[in-house]
Parts: C-alpha cells; structure tokens; sequence
C-alpha cells in the first residue's frame, strides 16, 4: 500500500472527523442519548470488515474471529437502529393546550408512521 | 472490476446517509427520519460487501449476520428506557469487540501469509491503535455495563498506588505500540499488548464511581470510534473512516460536555483520577447538628395544587425507582389546576448524557418543556415550588458556596431561588459524591422521604382531593 493511498485516508479522516465536530457540537442536549445510540449503529459499520474476514477463507481462526465479528457487529446495527428510533419516536414537540387530547399529540410527532 | 465498482459506489452511498443521518440529530422533528436513512444506509453497505470479489463462501457470514440480529433485535426493542445507560454500555462492548477481532484476525493473517514482513508500518499502526483502543473499551465498558446493572460493585474500588500503576501499564502498552510501528513482525508483543489492554479496561473501571459514568460513557463512545476508524485505515476502507471519525466526535463532544458538566478537566477525566475527590469528601459539609424539615403528603399536595408555576428536578432517582409515569401524571395535575409545570434538566443528570429527557419523552411530555440548565436557571426565582425528584449533587449549593467541597465550581441548577423546594428522598443518605447538601436543611425545604414512586402515588391521589 502506497503513501498516496495513506495520505488520502488522512484527509478523509480530518475532514469526516471536522465535519462530524461541527455538526455534532449542535445537537441538543435534549437529544444527546439518541446521539450516542445512533453513533453507536452506524459504528458498527465495522460488520463489513468483520464480512469480508469472515468470507475471505484465509484459515479457520480468522474465519472464526471474523464471524463472532460478523455477530457482534450486527447485533449493534440491528439492536441499535431500532433503540434510537423507538427513543426518537417518543420525542414531540408541543401540542399547544395542556388539556390537549392525548391522541392527537401522539401522532404530532410521529408523521413517519 | 465492476463488482468491486458496486461495492465502493455502496459504501460512498452510505458514507453519505451516515453523514445526513447525524446531521439530522440536530433537531428533533429531523431525527427520526434522518436516522432511518441511517439505517438504509447501513443495509446498502453491507448488501453492497456481499459483492466484493475477495469474499469466497457466505456461510460464515450468513450464520454471523443471523446471530447477530437474534441478538440484536432485543437489545432494540427490548431493553426498557430506563435501563438505557447499561443499554449503550453493552452496545459499546459488542462494537468494539468487533473491531479488536478484526485488527487481530488481520493482523495474524498478514503474519500467517508472508510472515514479518506482511505487514507495512502505516499498517501496523493502525491495527495497533485499533486494538489497543478496541480491547481496551470491551472490557472496560463491560465493566461500566457490571456497575450499572449490580453486578459489579458501584463504588469507586481503590488500592495503593492504583492511579500510579494504571498510568504505568497504560504507558507500557503505548511504548508496546510504538515498539511495533518499529519492529512490526514482533508478534508476541502484538499480542501482550492486546492482553493488557484487555486488563486494562477492567482495572481503569475499577476506581470509577456511579456518579462518573456519563464522562465513562462518553469516553467510550470516543474509543470505540477510534477503533472503527483505525479498522478503516487498516482495511483501505473510507466509510469505516467516515464513521469512526463521526463517533469519535460525538464521544468527544459529549466527554467535554459532561465533564464541563462536573466540572473536571478533561485530563482529569482522560487519566482515571475520577472518584479520587470523594475520599476527601466525607469530612466536608457544614450541616452537623441542623435538622431538615419533613412534610406531609398532604402539604405537599396542597402547595403543588395551588402553585402557579412548578419546575420538577429529575435525577437518577427517577430512574431508579421507575416513576416517570407518575411524574407525568402529578404534571398533568398540576396543569390541571392551572399551574405551570417546566422540566430543568442538569447535563450529568442521571448515568449518562441526556437520560433524563428520554424518560420524561417516553411519558409523552413534549420536549418544548425540558428545559437545559442554562435556559432554566433564571426561571427559579419565578417558580412558587421546585419539586426535587431523585437529584442530589446537581441541586448541591456547595458547588457555588463552598470552596473546599470537592464538587466546588460545579454548575448547579438554582433550586434555592424557588419560593419552596419540596425533595422527593428515599432517605438522608449523601449523594453520590458522598456530600453532605446544605440544600436539605434551608428554611424553605421540605422532605418528603420515601420510594418516590410511592411518594409520588401519594401525592397523586392527594391532588384528586384538593
């Protein structure tokens, strides 16, 4: 692997990891548990590395590491989508009256069902 | 050449949903829909790997993606609200467990293939910092999980010269680090370092207390980004780049906050003298010998009925004695009667960043009325009553009076300025900084003892007869 290939990996991790800070210093925080259940499912991209050893057929022990791997990782994408969006589901803004019917403000901030 | 075509047009697919997933968690009317794009985005990369051309058999990975969700699915729907802080921790130590078996597997197959020299030294750093980072938070964040569920003791557990040798070891595993990016064929150090890592992560745990664990687990969120993103420098892969970097800022962001939040540096937090003020705190706090107030169900009932404004206090007590349900219910009371109810919310409320504003989102209080610390503090001294629900050092006047109180210069929410406070106890126990709190004892404070999910029963009925 060549230092041109090094250095592009650099940049991108400079700018994804500014990117990330200017968006991430203005989440709310209101929003701060989902915001660290979210990063953690989409961290576990890992699974497709985790794929790739897990298929690659290089000898049992890397098959093996590679499928725990493959589980774990899994288990954060499936286990932690569905956690921040029942949390993100619960969050809605206010319906007016105190004395609003709780119906209605039930599907004020549920629009994607 | 066209199926590895297909896989990197993927990955930048979802490298791009990643981003708009976290940029949409800056409001939340945008979240939700955000972070299912999120998960869209998820479903294209790994659907999208299945096409690379160095992948042989599926079965593995069949097997791996199927237990994976099994496992998965009820850690996501599952898992109560209130049990959320043990939630993330285990979540942080299946992720990071993933990376570090990568860096080892890849790591022992470059070794395997063509011996010492397989591996280059940018690569050697990368899968060193992986799993340095990766071992080291899956038991470490393992550990935070034990302590949050009872498992393993909440107290801090100290020795003699524990900061000493814990900072010793961790430079023994940097200058093991560092001997690799020299020497990358030297397997055997590869490997101890994996193992102290992996001790590491324990004993760094060890001396934390439960009041630490929001600084914990934000720091973990950091680490486990850092080994996402030193996987993707070791597997050429930028999406993993993207991600990791993605994380490690959130983990970053929130370790500053919550430490801002308690009022340590971020050195301080970084270098484990966590709990190490609170075996001074016993002697401090001035209120030998005063005598706090009690109050009757019914008094209390009767100043929430007729208080025109009333700002509620959660703290972890609420989420110990799950009773979210039943504040909700006492705040629909009071605005019943016409009053005005606002949520103050501390940052280091609760065991991790934000907690609190779930539990009282799951009651379906709309979140117009959380308010932050800084946007409630001027409202105190309108408020008729500041009902204290389980929070202890947050409401702590010592912070701003005291200069020997080991959480001297920690924001606090300005309950004292209420025209009476009413807090919800289980007893007079300290909080968890071990501190006496002056709060107790003032002139317009009333305790209310009890479980507050009792309590709060009480006073619900109560309110139906004012």
């Amino acid at each position: 692997m060549n230092t041109v290939i090094w250095f592009a990996q650099l940049y991108i991790a400079v700018l994804a990891g500014f990117v990330g800070y200017q968006m991430i210093a203005r989440v709310p925080p209101l929003l701060h548990t989902p915001l660290m259940a979210a990063t953690n499912a989409i961290d576990a991209i890992t699974v497709v590395g985790a794929m790739v050893l897990a298929g690659r057929g290089h000898g049992w022990l890397a098959t093996v590491l590679g499928t725990i791997a493959v589980a774990s990782a899994m288990s954060n994408v499936v286990g932690g989508f569905l956690i921040t969006d029942r949390m993100l589901a619960m969050f809605r803004p206010d319906s007016g009256g105190t004395a609003a019917p709780k119906t209605v403000a039930a599907t004020n901030g549920r629009g994607a069902h | 050449m066209g199926r590895d075509t297909i896989v990197l047009a993927a990955y930048f697919v979802s490298s791009i949903l990643f981003i708009l997933g976290v940029k949409s968690l800056t409001h939340p009317d945008t979240a939700r829909r955000g972070m299912q794009m999120a998960a869209l985005g998820m479903i294209v990369a790994i659907v999208g790997t299945l096409f690379l051309h160095e992948i042989v058999t599926f079965r593995w990975i069949i097997i791996g993606l199927i237990v994976g969700s099994i496992v998965g699915y009820p850690l996501g729907m599952w898992v109560p609200m209130t049990a959320m802080p043990e939630r993330i921790a285990i979540s942080h130590t299946l992720g990071s467990l993933a990376a570090a078996l990568v860096g080892i597997a890849e790591y022992y197959n470059a070794y395997q293939l063509v011996g010492g020299t397989g591996v280059g030294r940018p690569m050697m750093a990368a899968l060193g910092l992986e799993v340095l980072f990766g071992a080291m938070t899956v038991t470490g964040s393992f550990m935070a999980c034990g302590k949050l569920q009872g498992f393993v003791t909440e107290k801090s557990v100290t020795y003699p010269f524990q900061n000493e040798s814990n900072i010793g070891m961790f430079a023994i595993a940097v200058l093991m680090f560092l001997y690799l990016i020299v020497a990358p064929g030297a397997q055997l150090v590869f490997y101890a370092m994996a193992t102290l890592a992996t001790l590491l992560g324990v004993l760094m745990v060890l001396p934390i207390g439960g009041a630490d664990m929001p600084v914990l687990l934000s720091l973990f969120n950091a680490y486990t980004g850092l080994a996402a993103a030193a996987t993707g420098f070791a597997l050429n892969n930028y999406v993993l780049i993207i991600t990791g970097a993605l994380d490690g800022a959130s983990g970053f962001i929130l370790s500053v906050a919550m430490s801002k939040g308690m009022n340590r540096s971020f050195t301080n937090v970084l270098f484990g003298a966590f709990g190490s003020g609170t075996t001074a705190a016993g002697a401090v706090g001035s209120a030998e010998g005063l005598a706090v107030k009690p109050i009757t169900v019914e008094d209390a009932a009767m100043q929430l009925a007729y208080a025109r404004t009333v700002i509620i206090v959660p703290g972890y007590g609420m989420a110990v004695a799950q009773c979210q349900h039943q504040v909700r219910e006492l705040s629909d009371l009071i605005e019943r009667r016409g009053g005005e109810v606002k949520f103050a919310i501390h940052p280091v409320a609760g065991r991790m960043p934000g907690h609190m504003n779930v539990l009282l989102a799951e009651v379906d209080i709309p979140y117009a009325r959380l308010y932050g610390m800084e946007d409630i503090n001027p409202d105190f001294n309108q408020a008729d009553v500041a009902l204290v629900i389980g929070a202890n050092d947050v409401v702590n006047p010592a912070a701003r009076d005291e200069p020997g109180s080991p959480i001297y210069g920690m924001p606090i929410l300005n309950v004292e300025e209420a025209r009476s406070v009413i807090v919800l106890k289980r007893s007079m126990n300290k909080g968890f900084a071990g501190i006496e709190n002056e709060l107790f004892y003032r002139d317009k404070t009333f305790m209310l003892f009890g479980d507050a999910k009792d309590s709060l029963g009480k006073l619900i009925s109560e309110m139906k007869n004012v």
